[in-house]
């Protein structure tokens, strides 16, 4: 029981922390590898709001979202944009504004395990208080993930099925020439990509952090936690985004039950080499994408 | 006078011309036009430790380990198409190999080395096999996590020194030996690896970068292809760890650091990538600025960040093409 109920909640977390990133490249093709550093700036900016500007919690949480839009936003606007279309120089330059980000956030005291100095910096949650659901003890900052995890994946599916602006998005995906033909203007486009997917990754680092304390290394995990459930779920498919993060979700929790919390990324690793061994397009990966990553 | 006026013409110099083909070996200056620039890098080099001191004689040889890395992040990422943001992996099992067999066997670092270059290499290709069928980012992220894995792995079993690591290994004789095994290395690895990509290999190496659909439709096995190039770069990377654990006389967690992944990639970068002599020049450049700036700490992977990016964005074909066209070509601005 508590390991379904867990593992629920886990694989929520992964399927929040994935989803930006899977919108903005699977959809755009923009591989945005400052996914994980701006989950920890969102933390860190909310947390300096709250705490040295003393701010209204929810007020914090919304203006350190929107900065996070706009941190994407000028990523692309300042350094993809010259680089569209070469992969490699993409792939690097987004990994250096990742690493700018988070080792210069490390500067400021926010230390990973490494070596910690300065205060614990943590979010307090929502809604204090627990709740029992049959043997087992869930606190309401969970049940508000699981909440938030499965509006916006819902929110997300509408938004890209049913409005201009999604199916733009969609447009740029399939095929540029013929989306821009059309008259979608494709930088406006990746620009807004990389502003909702970082937006999201704000609000999975304000949903999930007060669960611990906000750390550089972080950083590091949600870009391959991200990466992860892309690649075994498939490339630009919802259904298997999210069958990845149950998968790796219940993976990680039933090996922590059994083995201990060590072995946590061990199984991680192997359930991505044994998934590209089996099935190197990822679970619901449809034939183009095999041509596409292999 | 407006930008739209004028527009830059270059020519090739006449002497680049007559180099071009057999009538190269007609006469010394034109001769002497190939070699000036391959054997001033090689003689630079060399010279290179009898004027420093010890301390930077060292730095040295921390960047030519860094060179090799980036020769081999050159390689994967412009003629295998493999971006491989894990060089630190490469590091980490070379030097663990050797620094294990050096410490439970006694072996001396002249048979370890060896051994630890080429099992080393074995063991990374083996790794990273599963992986060989991805491509872009999808390599790009599980080779980044691979040096990773390694460390908590290592955590978790106890193993190899577990964070403690191992001290107390064979190192070299003296500081002449160390500096020059490096040079050497990196010297011939380069003229290798230049030789290398011009053969056949590099060609359908180049092909599968390209298009490998169409390399796989000339009944070319290209994930066999791509297993060699992981070889051969995993080959370079495990010399430079196995190196390192001997250069220290150490063996612990940090030869998995990112440092070893990020300082090659913003070498290359910086260098020019695809030119194999660009990220060499590029490591012989960063590696001693950022010994220069070992105060600041974790500061300085942020600036190799804004070094990689700047060049990037600014000189996207890296100081190596742009010295290689100044040598090469006449430039001047013209009036349209």
């Amino acid at each position: 029981m508590e390991i379904l109920i867990y593992g629920t909640v886990n694989s929520i977390v992964f399927a929040l922390i994935a989803v930006g990133f899977t919108l903005v490249y699977g959809v755009s093709r923009v591989p945005n590898f400052a996914h994980g550093s701006i989950y920890v700036l969102v933390g860190f900016f909310t947390w300096s709001l709250v705490n040295d500007l003393k701010l209204n919690y929810a007020l914090a949480i919304f203006i350190s979202i929107a900065i996070s839009a706009v941190v994407g936003l000028l990523i692309y606007r300042v350094v993809l944009i010259r680089l569209r279309g070469m992969a490699t120089s993409e792939i690097i330059a987004s990994f250096a504004v990742s690493l700018i980000i988070l080792e210069g956030l490390r500067m400021q005291g926010i230390a990973g395990f490494k070596g910690f100095i300065g205060p614990f910096y943590a979010l307090p949650p929502f809604v204090e208080g627990k709740i029992q659901i049959g043997d087992v003890f869930v606190d309401y900052q969970r049940l508000i993930i699981v909440g938030t995890g499965v509006s916006v994946v819902l929110l997300l599916w509408l938004f890209t099925h049913y409005t201009k602006t999604g199916l733009s998005l969609r447009a740029i995906a399939q095929d540029e020439r013929a989306a821009m033909m059309l008259g979608v203007h494709s930088d406006r486009t990746a620009m807004i990509s990389l502003a909702i997917g970082s937006a999201l990754a704000g609000l999975a680092a304000v949903t999930i952090l007060p669960l611990g304390n906000i750390a550089a290394e972080a950083g590091y995990r949600v870009l391959i936690y991200a990466l992860a459930v892309c690649i075994i779920g498939g490339l630009g498919s919802w259904g298997g985004a999210i069958l990845a993060s149950f998968v790796i979700g219940f993976a990680m929790k039933i090996s922590t039950a059994l083995f201990g919390a060590l072995w946590e990324s061990v199984v991680l690793v192997g359930t991505i080499i044994l998934i590209l061994l089996l099935r190197p397009s990822g679970l619901l990966g449809k034939q183009k994408e095999i041509e596409e990553r292999v | 006078m407006a930008l739209k006026d004028r527009r830059k013409k270059r020519l090739d110099r006449s002497i680049k011309v007559r180099t071009g083909g057999l009538y190269a070996l007609s006469s010394w200056s034109e001769m002497g036009y190939l070699i000036a620039p391959r054997l001033g890098l090689i003689l630079i080099l060399a010279a290179l430790p009898l004027v420093l001191d010890m301390y930077w004689q060292r730095v040295l040889c921390s960047a030519g380990i860094f060179a090799l890395l980036a020769l081999g992040f050159d390689f994967l990422a412009e003629y295998a198409g493999l971006v491989c943001l894990g060089g630190a992996l490469f590091i980490g099992v070379g030097g663990y190999i050797s620094g294990l067999l050096n410490s439970t066997f006694g072996w001396p670092a002249l048979v370890t080395i060896p051994l630890a270059t080429f099992f080393g290499a074995a063991v990374c290709t083996v790794i990273l096999l599963p992986c060989l069928r991805l491509r872009g980012i999808y390599f790009a992220i599980v080779s980044f996590m691979f040096p990773l894995f390694a460390v908590f792995i290592i955590i978790a079993l106890g193993v190899f020194g577990s964070t403690e690591g191992i001290t107390g290994l064979d190192s070299f004789p003296n500081i002449w030996v160390e500096v020059y095994l490096i040079i050497g290395v990196v010297v011939v690895a380069l003229f290798a690896m230049r030789r290398l990509v011009s053969e056949d290999i590099g060609v359908i190496l180049r092909g599968i970068k390209d298009n490998d659909q169409a390399v796989r439709a000339s009944g070319i096995n290209v994930t066999a292809y791509k297993t060699r190039a992981v070889f051969i770069a995993a080959l370079i990377g495990c010399f430079g760890g196995a190196y390192l654990s001997h250069l220290y006389g150490w063996l612990g967690l940090s030869l998995f650091a990112m440092d070893f992944s990020i300082l090659p990639i913003a070498a290359t970068v910086m260098g020019g990538m695809g030119s194999l002599v660009g990220p060499v020049l590029g490591a012989f450049i960063l590696t001693p600025m950022s010994e220069a700036l070992r105060g600041f700490g974790q500061l300085r992977v942020v600036l190799y960040c804004l070094i990689l990016i700047g060049f990037m964005l600014y000189k996207p074909e890296g100081l190596m093409n742009y010295l290689q066209r100044k040598y090469e070509q006449y430039e001047h601005w013209e009036e349209v």
